[in-house]
């Protein structure tokens, strides 16, 4: 405001000020990925206000979940963040073998782990991809699909699986590593470096892409905890809170890997963390690989064990177990547990309730997204539209997992 | 106020007795116990914005962080915990704290009754619960007093009916809806 129409009382910004404008943007659109609708009041270009409208995905998790027995929950699992689902499947595993108190073996931790880095890595491909995809870099989200295809192929080659796994089950794993796995790995990832390097140098000092994101979407660090954000949104803003460091769960205790963090938490520096965290992923897997002791993958005890299929058509115990599993469910003592795991978006609880019968009385998912979104009003008011855009995509609502 | 043995091995935690030493003097507990390793305090659903407050606010506990809210409805498992049928309670609210700072988590939880479903907000000491608290009332009913905008977030508005409810049928059909203007 110039300081003699300020001395006036004139305004000119309110003075040439144009009658607001509510749209919607949404459920379906383009420029977004996930199913969300935005009820936006714009003076201009500038947002006045915002409504976000989220359960579009909603498919009843947690009554479905109730429904069945704690086996058959995984599959719904992997369709909360299913761009990176067996961190879903390993988060509700670790939570039932809480209520139960056994402890999986060495060797279904260090598998656990590994798979869990590459579906954190499969995460942020996703994202960052996406996010570039919606800038209107096209090229880039190619590069990073390619490399997160590979990736899958690796992950099938384990459980058979390409985008929902079901690969983990309560007291272990459905199947050990394939032969020749340790080679692949190694031939997939000096390719996914190159690629990483390849796409690195298209965005991180692209003109366009900084001018974008750079200053976006911004959040102060008291901000950001009063709102419950975690994963990378939390540590852009520059709160080193990581699940894997602060309570170390399955083998991160032993992997040797650094957590990024931001400084001003805004839109760049949330992919400069996801960006990091993906070499660092890829290097704990490769430590995982290293250190991981050959042995059994499932825990001894029969009742919390899903017998091998070739062992339950074949032996007489194994065959009784199975079905008992099948028809009744693992009768998991009454009582109940949370437990955290760090998600591709930030902390994922599972908060589980047995009544000691064969299926779960209650099954909470702690979706980080669904936080992380109810902030968004925050961070996009007052900014320009266009803005909306990069903060939605760095946010990285899913929405299976947000809706679930 | 009652007390379960701590099922994992050694004493209290230092939460557990700090948060004991203080509130158990006020008389806000009604159940603590210490379930495979997670702490839970039960207390009375008129004293939970004095609780939380103290959680927060206390230098040794710093819970800075809301990390999750949800209920529970245990309709014919009452027995489940020792105090939900003296209370006639059906519903628990369940709070699952975490401290940045102290590296510790509290879970807190709120028994309530069918009748009477209503706890107050915490959206004045935790802004983040919001949406959280919006689909506790959406999936649940229980009615959050204080809330500024309670209304459904996952389900539409015409929904009728709160399906985690365990009398809310799984294959219960909802009347359909046309456009509303």
């Amino acid at each position: 405001m110039r300081e003699e129409d300020k001395e006036r009382g004139y305004d000119f910004h309110k003075a040439s000020h144009t009658e607001t404008m509510t749209i919607n943007m949404g459920p379906s659109h383009p420029a977004t990925h996930g199913t969300v609708k935005f009820f936006l009041t714009l003076d201009g270009e500038t947002i006045e206000d915002i409504d976000v409208e989220i359960g579009y995905l909603h498919r009843a998790f947690e009554k479905e979940c109730e429904a069945q027995k704690w086996n058959g929950v995984f599959p719904y699992t992997d369709r909360l963040d299913y761009t990176a689902s067996v961190l879903n499947n390993v988060g509700y595993a670790m939570a039932a073998e809480k209520l139960i108190g056994i402890e999986v073996p060495e060797r279904c931790k260090y598998l656990r782990t590994m798979i869990s880095e590459m579906a954190r890595m499969s995460g942020h491909y996703t994202n960052v991809g996406a996010g570039a995809l919606e800038l209107g870099a096209l090229t880039a989200f190619i590069y990073f699909i390619e490399a997160r295809e590979l990736l899958w192929d690796l992950i099938e080659s384990i459980c058979g699986a390409r985008l929902t796994h079901n690969y983990v089950r309560i007291g272990g794993l459905t199947n050990d590593l394939p032969d020749g796995f340790r080679e692949n790995v190694k031939r997939v990832f000096a390719k996914n470096r190159k690629l990483w390097d390849d796409f690195d140098i298209m965005l991180t000092k692209n003109r366009i892409f900084l001018d974008r994101m750079r200053d976006t979407g911004g959040i102060s660090q008291k901000d950001a905890i009063a709102w419950g954000f975690t994963g990378p949104c939390l540590r852009a803003a520059g709160v080193p809170y990581d699940v894997r460091r602060a309570q170390p769960y399955l083998m991160y205790d032993r992997m040797n890997f650094d957590i990024p963090v931001g400084s001003t938490g805004d839109n760049f520096d949330r992919y400069l963390v996801r960006m990091e965290e993906i070499k660092q992923s890829m290097s704990i897997v490769e430590q995982c690989l290293e250190q991981m002791p050959e042995g059994p993958i499932n825990v001894d005890d029969a009742r919390w064990r899903m017998p091998s299929k070739d062992d339950s058509s074949t032996k007489m115990e194994p065959l009784i177990f199975h079905f008992k599993q099948i028809i009744e469910g693992q009768s998991i003592p009454a009582g109940e547990a949370y437990q955290a795991v760090e998600g591709a978006n930030g902390e994922l609880g599972f908060y589980l309730v047995s009544n000691g019968g064969g299926k779960p009385w209650k099954c909470r998912v702690r979706p980080p997204s669904f936080a992380l979104t109810s902030a968004l009003p925050l961070l996009v008011k007052g900014s320009m539209l266009a803005d909306l855009i990069p903060t939605f995509d760095m946010i990285n609502l899913i929405g299976g997992e947000c809706d679930r | 106020m009652s007390e379960e043995k701590n099922s994992g091995q050694g004493g209290v935690s230092d939460v557990m007795a700090r948060a004991k030493a203080v509130l158990g003097p006020m008389g806000v507990l009604i159940h603590t116990h210490c379930q495979h390793g997670d702490d839970t305090l039960v207390v009375q659903a008129e004293d939970i914005l004095k609780v939380m407050e103290f959680l927060r606010e206390d230098k040794s506990l710093r819970f800075d962080m809301m990390m999750d809210l949800t209920a529970v409805d245990y309709l014919g498992a009452e027995e489940m915990h020792p105090y939900l049928k003296p209370m006639k309670a059906r519903f628990e609210v369940v709070y699952h704290l975490y401290s940045i700072e102290k590296n510790h988590r509290i879970r807190v939880k709120v028994p309530l009754t069918e009748e009477s479903p209503f706890v107050d907000s915490i959206t004045g000491i935790w802004v983040g619960a919001d949406w959280f608290e919006r689909e506790a009332w959406d999936l649940y009913g229980v009615v959050f007093r204080g809330h500024p905008n309670l209304k459904r977030i996952l389900l539409y508005e015409e929904f009728e009916g709160h399906p985690l409810r365990k009398d809310y049928g799984k294959m219960k059909r909802q009347p359909l809806i046309g456009p509303v203007n």
